[in-house]
C-alpha cells in the first residue's frame, strides 16, 4: 500500500482522541484535531472510536518449523500473531534442527520475511543441540541475516553453573541477552504439575517452585559477578518475584516475562486431568498468581510474554503423563492479560500496551518497536475494539494446533484490525494473505 | 442412594453411597455362603478388563466378581511404555465400544488416565479405576472398608470411632490415598506412619495425624496397615537401606504383641515378607489379610451390580408403578 | 383419590383365614417353610408364621428371599439396594415352600422367585400366598392362596402399608 492512509477519529490507549496519517511505511503525522492533519491525498478510514495501539512484540514464541510442522509453521504462526494483534514475535531455538547455527536462523528468518504478515526475529540456542555442553556459535548467529541478540535453550535449563557462567561472559561482545529456561533439572524429574496440595491429593508427580527459584537466584549472582544481562523466562513463581525484586534493587542487570496463562489461571485445574493444563513452568498455586500480577504492576517483571506453544491433537488427547507441555497463546494474550491486570485494577490500558510492545522491543533491541506511536515511527498498528466481547473458541484458531486453555472463556479486547509496516495484514478479524 | 456414574476414586462417593456399596456387598456375600453362587443380574452384557499394568489378583477378583453375575469378561492386557502413543488410550478406548464393551475396568500406571477414559466419551458405559498411577484405588479401599466393618462395625454403618494406621510410602501409594479419604468419611480417625521422605509435602490439608515413629502409638489402633515398599525408592534416596525402614517402620513380632488385643492387620498386597511385615505378623491370627481377598470379590461384585444393573438416567423418585 | 379396600381387621382375618387354608392343603406344618419376599412379604410371612404356629401349636420354619438380582426390569429404574435372604439352616431341599408377598400384579416378582429359589435347591413344592390379586398378569403364574381379590385399572396404584413400616395396617388404591 503505497498510498496514504488517514486513520481517523481513533482513540490512544488512554482514551483521547487520536488521528493517524500513514504514509508508505511510517507514520507521517498525529493529531487529537483530524483537522490539523493535511491529508487531501489519503484515503480516510473511519476507526469507530476503536483504541489505535503499536502491534504487540512476543519475547518468546514457539514456531516449530523447521522439524514439527504438523503443529505450526513460520507461517501460520506469523498468522496466528497477527489474529493476536503481534507485530513482532521471537521464534525459540527448539526446533529440529535446533536453532544454534547461522544457517538455521537464517532459514527461520527468510521464512518470516517470505510470510511477509510480522517481524519474525529469531532466537538462537546458548548450547549445540541445547544439549547444555558446548557453547554454541553465538556470533556467527549475531552476524548473520538473522542478527540474533537473545539466546536461549529454552524447553531445558541451561543447568550447569560454569556453562551459564561462560554464555554471559561470552554474549557481553555483542551486548546480547541470555534468556534463561529456570528449572532446576534434577529437581524436576518426570515432574508434571506444581508439587502442592494438588498434586499430593491427585498423585501426579510434584515440580516443586525451589526448582525455578534456585536456578533464579544463582543466576542473578551470576550475572552480576561477570556484569552481564540476564533475563528470565515465564516467571512463575512468588519466590521468583521476591528473587528478582532483591536482584533489581541491587542494580543487577535482569529483566523478567510472565504468561498471560501464568497470571490466571491455577493448578486446581490439574483435577481435571485435561492435558491442555499441562505446561512448563507449571501452573502454581493462587499466591503465585496474585504476587505475579503484583511484580508485574511494579516492574519487577518487565513484560508479558505468550510461550506460544502449539501441539497436534493427539499430543495433548491423551492420559497426562504421556501428554506434551504447552499452550497456544498468541491470539489470546492481549485479551487474558488485560482482564488479569486492566479489568483487575492493577494496571492502565496504556501501561499494559507498553509492557507488551515497547519494553520487549527494548529488552530485544527491535529498533523499530521501541517507540510509541510517533511521527516517523515504523506504521505497525493495532485497532483493538476494547469493549467488544467475543468467546474463545478452539476450533476457530488461526494458528495450526488448537491445544489452548481458555476454550469457552468470554473474553473482552477484540482486535480488530493490523497493519504491518503500512500494509494491511489483518481486516475486521480475519486475518489477509 | 446415589450412585456415580463411574467409580474413578473414592472422592466420588458420599458416606451414605459408599455404605451402600457396603451394604450390598454384605448381602451378596450373605448369598454366597447361601450357595447363591451364580446370579443372573449382568447376563448379556459385557465387561472388558483393560489392564496397562500387570497385576494378575485384582484382576482375577474383577473376573470372578464379573462371572458370578454372569456377565462376559474380555482380559485386554495393554501393557506397554507408559509414554507410547502408538495404540493410544484413545484408540483401544473406540475399538472396545466398537466390539461392545459394556463397562471398561481399567489400570493404568499414569494418573488420571481412567478419568480421561471416562471423561472423553469413547466410551459409553461406566468405567471403574482398578488403580492409577499413584493416585486412587477406590475398590480397595472399599474392600478394606469392608473388612473392616466385618470386624468392628455393622450393616448399614460406618468405620465410626475407628483408629486406623497406614504405615510405609504414603507418597506412591494409591492405596493410601484411597484409604485415607474413604475411611474418614466413613468416620474412622486415620494415623499415617512413615519417615518424611515417604510423605506428601502439603499433607496439611489432609485428616489425618502424623507421625515419624511407629512404636509411639502402636497400641492404640484397631487396625494397622502397612505397605508395600518398593526397591526401586531405597534407590532413589527415600530411605538408606531396607534394613533401617524394616527395623524402624516395620510390622513384626514384637510390634504386633504391643497392639490391642482385639486389633487386626490389613495389607494390600502383594507383600514383600521381611520388610514392611515380617512372615509371622502376616500369618498371625490378626492378619485378616486373607479375608481381603474373598471381600474384594464380594465388594466387586457390589460395584458392578449398583453401576452396571440399573439405569442412571431416571429421576430417584420415581413412583415405583410396577411392583410384582 | 384414596380408598382403603381393607382395613386392619380385614387383613388380620384374611391372615387367618390363609393360614389355614396352607394348613388344609400341606396337611400340617411339619414339611412347610415360608418365605417372605422382602420387603412387605416378609412381614406377611411372621403373620403368617405366628398364626399357623398359634394354629398348630408347635413352631413353623421362615425365611426371606431376595429376588432383586433375578428381576428382569433392572435397567428401567437406578440401581435397587439389596435385602437380605435368610434361609434357615436346613436348606429347601424336598420342604413345601411358600412364597409370601403383598400384591400379586404382573407375576414379574414371582418369576424372579422361582429363579432365585432354583439356585438354591429343589423344593417338593412352591406354593404362592399373596395378600392382594390386583389382576393384569403377564406371565402364566397363578397364586394359591390369596387375601382379597381386587380388580384395578392399570393406571392405579394399589399401595399395602403395614405396621412396623408404616403406622396402620391398611390397603388402599390410589388413582
Amino acid at each position: 500500500m503505497m498510498t496514504r492512509t488517514l486513520l481517523s477519529n481513533g482513540v490512544d490507549t488512554d482514551g483521547n482522541s487520536i488521528n493517524i496519517l500513514i504514509d508508505g511505511e511510517r507514520i507521517a503525522a498525529l493529531s487529537r484535531d483530524a483537522s490539523q492533519i493535511s491529508a487531501h491525498d489519503a484515503e480516510v478510514i473511519d476507526m469507530q472510536g476503536m483504541t489505535l495501539a503499536p502491534t504487540l512484540v512476543d519475547l518468546h514464541t514457539h514456531l516449530r518449523e523447521p522439524g514439527k510442522e504438523d503443529a505450526e509453521t513460520v507461517q501460520s504462526g506469523s498468522a496466528s500473531a497477527v489474529r493476536g494483534g503481534f507485530g513482532a514475535i521471537s521464534a525459540m531455538p527448539n526446533t529440529n534442527p535446533v536453532a544454534d547455527t547461522a544457517g538455521v536462523v537464517e532459514q527461520v528468518f527468510s521464512l518470516g520475511v517470505e510470510a511477509g504478515l510480522c517481524d519474525v526475529f529469531p532466537i538462537g540456542a546458548v548450547t549445540v543441540g541445547q544439549e547444555g555442553e558446548r557453547l554454541a556459535e553465538i556470533l556467527a548467529m549475531a552476524e548473520s541475516r538473522a542478527r540474533v541478540r537473545i539466546f536461549s535453550d529454552d524447553g531445558h535449563c541451561v543447568s550447569d553453573p560454569v556453562l551459564m557462567r561462560r554464555a554471559l561472559e561470552y554474549v557481553k561482545i555483542i551486548d546480547g541477552v541470555i534468556a534463561q529456561h529456570a528449572q532446576d533439572p534434577a529437581l524436576t524429574r518426570g515432574a508434571q504439575m506444581n508439587e502442592g496440595a494438588v498434586s499430593a491429593r491427585i498423585g501426579l508427580k510434584g515440580w516443586p517452585a525451589v526448582a525455578e527459584e534456585a536456578i533464579i537466584a544463582r543466576d542473578v549472582l551470576l550475572a552480576d559477578h561477570v556484569g552481564s544481562r540476564l533475563h528470565i523466562c515465564h516467571v512463575s513463581t512468588a519466590g521468583s518475584v521476591a528473587i528478582i525484586r532483591w536482584a533489581k534493587e541491587r542494580g543487577i542487570n535482569v529483566t523478567a516475562e510472565v504468561t498471560p496463562h501464568h497470571l490466571l489461571l491455577t493448578d486446581e485445574l490439574a483435577t481435571t486431568f485435561d492435558p491442555v493444563y499441562k505446561v512448563n513452568p507449571p501452573l502454581r498455586h493462587t499466591s503465585d498468581v496474585m504476587a505475579l500480577r503484583e511484580g508485574l504492576a511494579d516492574g519487577t517483571i518487565d513484560v508479558i510474554a505468550t510461550d506460544h506453544a502449539p501441539h497436534p491433537e493427539e499430543a495433548k488427547e491423551c492420559e497426562w503423563d504421556a501428554a506434551a507441555f504447552g499452550m497456544i497463546g498468541l491470539e489470546t494474550a492481549l485479551a487474558i492479560s488485560s482482564r488479569a491486570m486492566v479489568d483487575s485494577g492493577l494496571m492502565s490500558f496504556t501501561e499494559l500496551i507498553a509492557r507488551m510492545s515497547s519494553k520487549p522491543a527494548e529488552i530485544a533491541g527491535y529498533a523499530d518497536h521501541i517507540k510509541p506511536l510517533d511521527v516517523g515511527r515504523l506504521a505497525s498498528l493495532m485497532v483493538v475494539d476494547r469493549d467488544r466481547k467475543w468467546q474463545i473458541d478452539r476450533e476457530l484458531t488461526v494458528s495450526r494446533s488448537k491445544n489452548t486453555p481458555f476454550h469457552g472463556l468470554e473474553v473482552g479486547c477484540y482486535v480488530h484490525d493490523v497493519l504491518y509496516r503500512g500494509t494491511w495484514v489483518m481486516r475486521e478479524g480475519t486475518v489477509i494473505k | 442412594m446415589k450412585i456415580p456414574r463411574h467409580l474413578l476414586s473414592v472422592d466420588d462417593l458420599t458416606r451414605e453411597s459408599a455404605i451402600a456399596i457396603l451394604d450390598t456387598a454384605a448381602q451378596l456375600s450373605q448369598l454366597s455362603e447361601g450357595k447363591m453362587k451364580k446370579l443372573p443380574t449382568l447376563r448379556g452384557r459385557a465387561v472388558v478388563n483393560l489392564f496397562y499394568e500387570d497385576s494378575t489378583r485384582t484382576r482375577i477378583s474383577f473376573e470372578t466378581a464379573a462371572k458370578r453375575l454372569s456377565a462376559d469378561v474380555i482380559n485386554f492386557n495393554a501393557k506397554g511404555s507408559s509414554v507410547s502413543k502408538g495404540e493410544s488410550l484413545k484408540d483401544t478406548a473406540l475399538t472396545l465400544q466398537a466390539m461392545g464393551a459394556d463397562a471398561v475396568i481399567i489400570r493404568h500406571p499414569s494418573s488420571g488416565a481412567p478419568q480421561r477414559l471416562a471423561d472423553s466419551g469413547w466410551i459409553k458405559g461406566p468405567v471403574i479405576n482398578a488403580g492409577d498411577g499413584t493416585r486412587q484405588h477406590p475398590t480397595q479401599a472399599l474392600l478394606d472398608a469392608f473388612t473392616m466393618r466385618n470386624r468392628f462395625g455393622v450393616v448399614g454403618g460406618g468405620l465410626d470411632g475407628l483408629r486406623l494406621a497406614i504405615v510405609g510410602d504414603i507418597l506412591h501409594s494409591r492405596v493410601a490415598r484411597s484409604n485415607i479419604f474413604l475411611a474418614s468419611m466413613l468416620g474412622a480417625k486415620v494415623t499415617l506412619i512413615a519417615p518424611p521422605t515417604l510423605l506428601p509435602v502439603e499433607i496439611g490439608e489432609w485428616p489425618v495425624e502424623v507421625s515419624y515413629r511407629i512404636d509411639e502409638s502402636i497400641e492404640e489402633f484397631d487396625v494397622v496397615m502397612p505397605l508395600r515398599i518398593q526397591r526401586e525408592r531405597m534407590n532413589q534416596g527415600f530411605f538408606p537401606t531396607e534394613r533401617e525402614f524394616s527395623r524402624h517402620f516395620g510390622l513384626n513380632i514384637d510390634r504386633v504383641a504391643k497392639m490391642k488385643p482385639e486389633a487386626v492387620i490389613l495389607h494390600p498386597g502383594p507383600m514383600n515378607r521381611g520388610v514392611e511385615i515380617d512372615a509371622s505378623s502376616a500369618d498371625s491370627a490378626r492378619s485378616l489379610i486373607v479375608d481381603q481377598v474373598a471381600n474384594g470379590v464380594f465388594v466387586r461384585m457390589a460395584v458392578l451390580y449398583l453401576l452396571m444393573a440399573g439405569s442412571h438416567e431416571l429421576p430417584e423418585n420415581a413412583l415405583d408403578q410396577e411392583r410384582a | 383419590m384414596t380408598r382403603i379396600v381393607l382395613s386392619r381387621e380385614d387383613i388380620s382375618r384374611a391372615i387367618r383365614r390363609i393360614s389355614h387354608e396352607i394348613l388344609e392343603r400341606n396337611k400340617g406344618a411339619e414339611n412347610l417353610l415360608l418365605l417372605g419376599i422382602p420387603t412387605r412379604g416378609v412381614t406377611l410371612a411372621q403373620r403368617l408364621q405366628r398364626d399357623i404356629s398359634e394354629i398348630e401349636g408347635r413352631p413353623v420354619e421362615m425365611g426371606s428371599i431376595d429376588i432383586t438380582l433375578h428381576r428382569d426390569d433392572l435397567r428401567l429404574r437406578p440401581p435397587r439396594p439389596l435385602s437380605p435372604t435368610q434361609i434357615p439352616v436346613s436348606g429347601v431341599e424336598g420342604k413345601d415352600v411358600v412364597l409370601v408377598d403383598d400384591v400379586f400384579f404382573s407375576g414379574r416378582t414371582i418369576r424372579a422367585a422361582l429363579d432365585a429359589l432354583g439356585e438354591i435347591g429343589r423344593p417338593a413344592t412352591v406354593q404362592l400366598a399373596v395378600l392382594v390379586d390386583r389382576g393384569h398378569r403377564e406371565l402364566p403364574i397363578r397364586a394359591d392362596y390369596v387375601g382379597k381379590n381386587i380388580p384395578t385399572a392399570r393406571s392405579e396404584s394399589v399401595r399395602v402399608r403395614l405396621m412396623p413400616f408404616e403406622e396402620v395396617d391398611e390397603v388402599v388404591i390410589e388413582g
